[in-house]
């Protein structure tokens, strides 16, 4: 096992910089310009010359090498050294500097980070508590009025998309009812239970809205495994032996149908880093998602690529650790 | 003008009065404003961006800046330098500013004149790549006279030498900030562009880029009894949709800046009761570029879109016209622009002394007139209602333009009203950043014109259109040998409007200047280069509750934020 865990993290290496090629190159030949959104006031001679200040008048291998040591070399040394406070871990040289901002990438991340793990991984957990006791019992009840109503939401989550739903909501609960603020105000800190109240109240329908959304995936996955498992031999068995139903559902049909879909909420996962590009940016939560669009409309390359290649590091982490949680989970697999 | 600033200045007074005699500085508390588009920095010389600018303005300040009616008047300077009071040379060749007396930055250090020759200094470092170098054009020298005096040298004689440290787009920086930050070593300073020190009524607590700011009062600034509100958290991101509904329908924020909406969902929104929309009109016109050259893709890339191949349709004037006559202005803008528009036939269409009176019959449209137009050059209508020539060309045009509603609703409606003279247009749209990107390599941008008619909206900074007008001499055309850089987007050249352009640039007189600048831009539209559709103001809308908002489109929307304050 710790084997082929290391010869699939040494061959995620070179997937990783192939990965960060393909992205490099896709936005090299994308035809946006960092400078689109300045004003057209702004003379051209001008813009050639904040151009060159930003860097993108060398060679393209010349200024992806240099992203690569960038990214490999100095930015984890600074991440590393903010997270442990030991100052004599960073690599001095050039940080990667976002064109909007002209600050660095990383501590932009590290800013929005939060936010994104709040909301987003939150309705991810929501998602996950609700589904699973859903599925369950949709499956053992199949068809009756339980999942049959189980079905229509998990449809209605489905289709419905976030860029519906959210509107909806914010016209419903905020501009009606008045009971949610429609701006999430990130510099809220939760120092007392009035505040905490707050925090609830403007999390409220983001939340809500994302885990409908995954509530309603990871139902059917539960569902549809369940009731493969149901029909096994060895359900029967069980029963034969005069277990109760609940041991024969808890136990040991639950059990088997968590496998499948331990690996999809697995593979989920990276979801919530990458955040919700249009749910934070209907209701203004200033996470990841929000970043990676504002920073594509700006043509903010670096800031792009460096989230890029950051959420295909995490997808492909997350993969691995799916397979691994799978052996784990079932005896029978086995990779060596 | 002396009188007029005085009168304002007076009128301003008297309206603050009742409420200035009692309040003391942050007696209205706090202050919310959400700008849709979020600020990504606050050094406005590294950021052109109009939100970057205007967030920065609560901090920094220039020398001297345009009031709400477009006149200049004296900020961080005791007066606005002229000839006549001896500020600005005979020969036009310098200008000599003083500063107010007893400036403070807002960490309580002076303000002097080596700050302002340093600013000089940042901006034209030659690897700085400073956004607002056209503010510090032809500057050979800035020459610290005293502790408050410097003097500018230019290079040329300057009839409006009022570039350098004037505007919210050259604003003065502090020395002992940005010291280490010049040329390559300027996007290292984080700190200093997060949260530079300035002389404004506020001064930053904490700047997180796109996304919030945190403000409060500055206890160094120069009026004791100013700002009235002690924070602002000023808030960017999302649309322009949900600031609006935010400020006039929820009442969460008390300012909304720029709420490009269209008319009916503007009025749908003020009935929240909450807020009000407010607009004025500066200098932005939406029109129609007119390609002078041949856009053909049988031509090859070194001449197509160039002055080598005039085109085959559009080089007839009478064609040009014919196009302008077709369209009904006064619809255009109740369907895109509503309280934010105004129909014009002017390139320059404000302030009110350089807007020509001479084209407005163009606010009639005249199908017939246009119809005739077409008859005269020779297109005959053909069998499908399209109009074909004597060489069996047919009438058919490529119109592209951005990717916006209100654009793609234009399109539409032109091509509707062309259809009916028998003119046929082929619509294309293209995202914002490719078609302004400027990108050479791309087939897409409004630099390289790969298409009959373009459409968007352009303006100039400040009052004086010299160097906008500038832009239609011949040799600014964008073309292969530039990168296609170059402003003259219509490949314009006519020796005369030149020659009269020079002439603009060596007169000092204000009505002289006024007359030729008209004359220039009536040269434009009586060729029809340019066909200007709508004169475009800006929506805003604020709080019942927030008063002593005052819109300027000469400055930015906050130029005077010390004085707003809550009304109960």
């Amino acid at each position: 096992m710790f084997t082929y865990t290391l010869r699939r993290l040494l061959m995620a290496i070179p997937t990783l910089l192939f990965i960060a090629l393909v992205i490099f190159l896709l936005l090299e030949l994308s035809p946006g310009d960092p400078m689109a959104d300045m004003p057209l006031t702004i003379p051209p001679e001008v813009r050639e010359s904040m151009r060159a200040a930003l860097g993108l008048g060398e060679a393209w291998y010349i200024r992806f090498a240099k992203w690569l040591y960038m990214f490999g070399v100095i930015e984890p040394s600074h991440v590393l050294a903010n997270m442990t406070g030991l100052d004599w871990l960073r690599v001095e040289g050039q940080r990667i500097i976002s064109f909007q901002t002209r600050s660095p990438v990383a501590d932009i991340v590290a800013q929005r980070l939060p936010q994104t793990l709040w909301v987003v991984g939150l309705s991810y957990l929501f998602g996950i508590l609700l589904a699973v006791p859903i599925g369950i019992y949709s499956a053992y009840r199949q068809y009756s009025w339980f999942d049959q109503a189980g079905t229509f939401v998990s449809m209605v989550g489905f289709s419905l998309p976030t860029f519906f739903t959210g509107p909806l909501l914010i016209l419903i609960f905020s501009i009606w009812l008045g009971w949610f603020p429609i701006i999430y105000d990130t510099t809220l800190v939760v120092d007392s239970w009035e505040n905490f109240l707050k925090q609830l109240q403007q999390m409220a329908m983001p939340v809500f809205v994302l885990t409908l959304f995954n509530a309603a995936q990871i139902t059917r996955f539960m569902r549809a495994s369940m009731l493969d498992n149901m029909t096994q031999d060895y359900v029967r068995t069980a029963r034969a032996k005069g277990m109760t139903e609940k041991v024969v559902v808890l136990v040991h049909v639950v059990r088997n149908s968590l496998i499948p879909v331990v690996t999809v909420i697995a593979l989920g996962i990276p979801q919530i880093f990458t955040g919700a590009i249009i749910t934070e940016s209907v209701f203004r939560v200033n996470g990841l998602g929000q970043l990676l669009i504002t920073a594509i409309y700006a043509s903010d390359f670096p800031m792009v690529l460096t989230l890029s290649v950051v959420f295909a590091i995490l997808i492909v982490l997350f993969n691995l650790i799916a397979d691994i949680l799978y052996a784990v989970l079932d005896p029978r697999i086995r990779y060596d | 003008m002396k009188t007029k600033m005085a009168l304002f200045g007076a009128a301003a007074t008297l309206a603050l009065m009742p409420f200035a005699a009692q309040a003391e500085r942050g007696a209205s508390g706090h202050l919310n404003i959400i700008y849709w588009q979020a600020p990504s920095i606050l050094n406005p010389y590294l950021s052109g961006g109009t939100k970057d600018v205007e967030a920065s303005s609560i901090v920094l300040e220039s020398l001297a800046r345009y009031n709400n009616e477009g006149i200049l008047v004296p900020w961080l300077a005791e007066s606005i330098p002229t000839v006549e009071n001896g500020g600005v040379s005979a020969d036009l060749m310098s200008i000599t500013w003083t500063l107010r007396e007893g400036l403070l930055w807002s960490d309580g250090t002076p303000v002097t004149s080596a700050d302002v020759a340093f600013t000089a200094e940042y901006c034209m470092h030659p690897e700085g790549g400073c956004a607002q170098l056209r503010q510090f054009q032809d500057v050979e020298a800035v020459e610290i006279v005293d502790d408050r005096t410097v003097t500018v040298r230019f290079s040329v004689p300057k009839p409006v030498p009022y570039g350098p440290f004037v505007t919210q787009a050259a604003p003065i920086i502090q020395r002992a900030q940005f010291e280490n930050c010049t040329g390559t070593r300027a996007p290292e300073c984080t700190d200093a562009n997060f949260n530079p020190i300035g002389t404004g009524p506020f001064r930053v607590v904490e700047f997180r880029p796109n996304d919030v700011i945190q403000f409060e009062a500055n206890p160094n600034y120069r009026d004791p009894a100013l700002p009235h509100f002690q924070t602002i958290t000023f808030k960017g991101g999302g649309d322009a949709a949900s600031a609006g509904r935010a400020v006039m329908e929820t009442g969460e924020m008390d300012y909304a800046w720029n709420l490009q909406l269209a008319p009916d969902v503007i009025a749908t929104m003020a009935q929240g009761g909450r807020g009000v929309p407010i607009s004025a009109f500066g200098t932005l016109v939406e029109r129609l570029e007119v390609n002078l050259t041949n856009p053909s893709p049988d031509l090859p890339p070194e001449t197509r879109s160039t002055r080598a191949e005039p085109h085959p349709i559009l080089s007839d004037i009478r064609v040009r016209e014919a196009l302008s006559l077709a369209i009904d202005r006064a619809l255009l803008v109740e369907v895109g622009y509503g309280i934010a528009g105004q129909p014009s036939c002017n390139l320059v269409p404000a302030p009110a002394m350089f807007a020509s009176t001479a084209n407005d019959a163009c606010l009639v449209q005249d199908m017939d007139r246009a119809r005739a137009l077409l008859d005269e050059a020779g297109w005959t209508v053909g069998a499908d209602g399209i109009r074909v020539n004597a060489e069996g060309t047919r009438l058919v045009l490529d119109y592209m333009t951005s990717t916006n509603a209100v654009r793609q609703d234009f399109q539409a409606l032109i091509q509707q009203w062309w259809r009916e003279i028998g003119v046929e247009a082929n619509l294309r749209n293209i995202n914002a950043s490719v078609f302004f990107g400027g990108d050479p390599g791309s087939p897409d941008t409004f630099q390289k014109f790969y298409a009959d008619i373009s459409m968007y909206a352009n303006n100039f900074a400040g009052t004086d259109p010299e160097q906008y007008l500038g832009a239609y001499r011949c040799g600014f055309e964008p073309r292969p040998e530039t990168q296609w850089q170059g402003e003259n987007i219509n490949r314009f050249c006519d020796p005369a409007y030149d020659a009269l352009h020079l002439q603009l640039a060596q007169t000092s007189n204000l009505e002289e200047r006024a007359r030729i600048a008209r004359e220039l831009n009536d040269i434009l539209m009586q060729n029809f280069v340019i066909i200007p559709l709508v004169h475009r103001g800006r929506v805003d809308a604020h709080s019942n509750t927030l008063g002593g908002v005052v819109m300027n489109t000469w400055d930015t929307g906050l130029w005077n934020i010390a004085e707003w304050h809550r009304i109960q």
